[in-house]
């Protein structure tokens, strides 16, 4: 049901752990829903210089948190912003239907930790709260 | 493979299957045909349905054979609430039964029934006591679980038999999970429906039974023919018949033997998976079936455990969201109050006859390795669930 790229970023994540002098934090989801994202950025010059990852969920939420913080490494925050949950999901040759809601918290995370990063540096707070959690729980 | 997955379903044991292959070539013919061919098959049944009954000490003729245990269930409480309708319209069961019975206990709610969903502890246990109090005059049928497939807790239904004795209600048992695993005696229990699935008990898929006590009320599901004593119509699936009652014949003379090899196995997987850190066994320790191992685990989620299980080549069950097409928690684990967090961490293992000690070794060796590295990946655990303390679903 997982394509071999997916079982590849769930078997071998990168960018697993925390930057404990993050410039932006983004936490998406919840354990409760059983997918729940951390994703820390270090920014410079407008540029993600290093991205990680925390995750409490299925292999595809794992894998998807591995991808996102791939892609978002090296692009400039404008750039980072345009990735979308079906970027995310094309870069892992696709999620099962089913974990397309639920599982795919990158996109979303990185554009908290984004906002975070912008709120920090601008004393703006960035719109994003709440908490987009599908599964009805 | 190392398979500890006995609770979906388990292999066909080269003895059954031996017993089933003439009836795909040259036994081909209608149980209802009146020649040789169809006589041939007819007798086949009839000795199937007697081994059915021997294994869990009925009559021939209180059993009736479906294509699963699921039917089973459907026909049991459909069965009955429609037969017996004239003298009420209440039903009784639990909150921790398998989606076979609850979901056709929904069904006939949208039909005017009223269904009271007993609750269970925290071990999945029902209290006989909470049943009786859940009787009313329009009660018709409570319905039970005999064993939990998620948990493994073997329920009081010997008791919950009692009281509805007492109180004149027809009594039905789901044993899909405990015939063949633990002895089963239809007299002894006194119960009056008893669902059972021959792949459970290493038979084929696609055949099933239910016990119905002589004298009891019931309409069938499937309207047609006269087969099954007008039951249950359609061609009967012969070759799955013969091997329900093959596997059935095979499982009471080994009972004994193979309870005693699994439980010795279980408890290893307890004592070895019990003993990681922030992980609890799922349902009740001694009241639980003799194959079955079931834990949440803190912090991390089923199928992920499932997926770095399978890369070692050991294959086990979850009742996480996750791993279920429906993507939501085990309704027996928020029926026992783990909170949906916790629940997603659950890990369900159920061993079969083949299972041997090496298997078991392997499990201990890899889990807590898997359930490591999972957690070095999670944001829970160094301060426990954080601010995101788990909430219990209601």
């Amino acid at each position: 049901m997982y394509s071999k790229k997916l079982m590849d970023h769930f078997t071998n994540p990168r960018n697993v752990g925390e930057i404990p002098d993050a410039d932006g934090v983004g936490m998406e989801g919840n354990p409760t829903c059983g997918d729940a994202m951390k994703l820390f950025i270090k920014v410079e010059n407008d540029k993600i210089v290093d991205a990680k990852f925390q995750t409490f969920g299925c292999g595809a939420a794992i894998a998807v948190s591995s991808m996102i913080t791939e892609m978002a490494k090296g692009k400039t925050l404008a750039e980072a912003l345009s990735i979308t949950k079906e970027s995310v999901a094309d870069a892992l040759d696709g999620l099962p239907p089913q974990k397309m809601h639920c599982s795919n918290l990158g996109a979303d995370a990185l554009r908290k930790a984004i906002e975070d990063y912008r709120s920090k540096h601008s004393g703006v707070a960035g719109e994003a709260g709440g908490n987009s959690c599908y599964c009805g729980a | 493979m190392r398979y500890f997955d006995h609770v979906a379903t388990n292999p066909l044991l080269p003895e059954v299957l031996d017993a089933m292959m003439p009836y795909f070539k040259e036994q081909f013919g209608n149980p209802l045909s009146p020649y040789d061919l169809g006589i041939a098959a007819k007798m086949a049944i009839d000795d199937a349905r007697q081994r059915v009954a021997e294994l869990i000490n009925a009559k021939a003729g209180e059993i009736a054979f479906t294509s699963s245990g699921a039917e089973a269930n459907n026909f049991a409480l459909k069965g009955v609430a429609l037969a017996k309708q004239q003298s009420g319209n209440h039903i009784i069961t639990s909150k921790a039964e398998h989606h076979s019975i609850l979901n056709t206990a929904r069904s006939l709610e949208k039909l005017g029934f009223v269904v009271t969903y007993i609750p269970v502890d925290k071990e999945g246990l029902v209290d006989p006591k909470d049943v009786e109090k859940a009787i009313t005059k329009d009660t018709t049928i409570i319905s039970c679980a005999h064993a939990s497939s998620e948990v493994g807790t073997i329920e009081p239904i010997k008791e919950i038999a009692a009281i509805a004795k007492a109180h004149k209600v027809t009594f039905h048992v789901d044993s899909v999970a405990a015939v063949g695993a633990i002895p089963v005696d239809v007299a002894e229990l006194g119960v009056d429906l008893l669902s059972m699935a021959a792949h459970q008990f290493y038979g084929p898929k696609g055949a099933g039974a239910l016990y119905i006590r002589g004298g009891q009320r019931i309409v069938p599901l499937i309207y047609g023919g006269i087969q099954e004593n007008g039951r249950r119509a359609g061609t009967e699936n012969v070759p799955a018949i013969v091997g329900m009652g093959k596997a059935a014949e095979l499982a009471k003379r080994d009972l004994t033997s193979r309870m005693e090899h699994v439980r010795k196995l279980r408890d290893k997987i307890i004592d070895g998976i019990g003993r990681v850190e922030n992980v609890h066994l799922t349902g009740h320790p001694q009241n639980r079936l003799p194959g079955h191992a079931s834990f949440v685990v803190e912090y991390i989620e089923g199928e992920g455990m499932l997926l770095m299980l399978q890369a070692q080549e050991i294959v086990a069950a979850s009742g996480s969201a996750c791993t279920s097409k429906a993507l939501k928690a085990s309704p027996v684990l928020t029926a026992m109050g783990v909170p949906s967090s916790m629940a997603h961490g659950s890990i369900v293992f159920s061993l079969g006859i083949a299972n041997t000690e090496e298997d078991v070794d392997a499990l201990i060796e890899e889990l807590p390795k898997i359930i490591r590295r999972l957690r070095e990946i999670s944001p829970f655990g160094k301060g426990g669930w954080g601010k995101l303390e788990p909430e219990v679903e209601h």
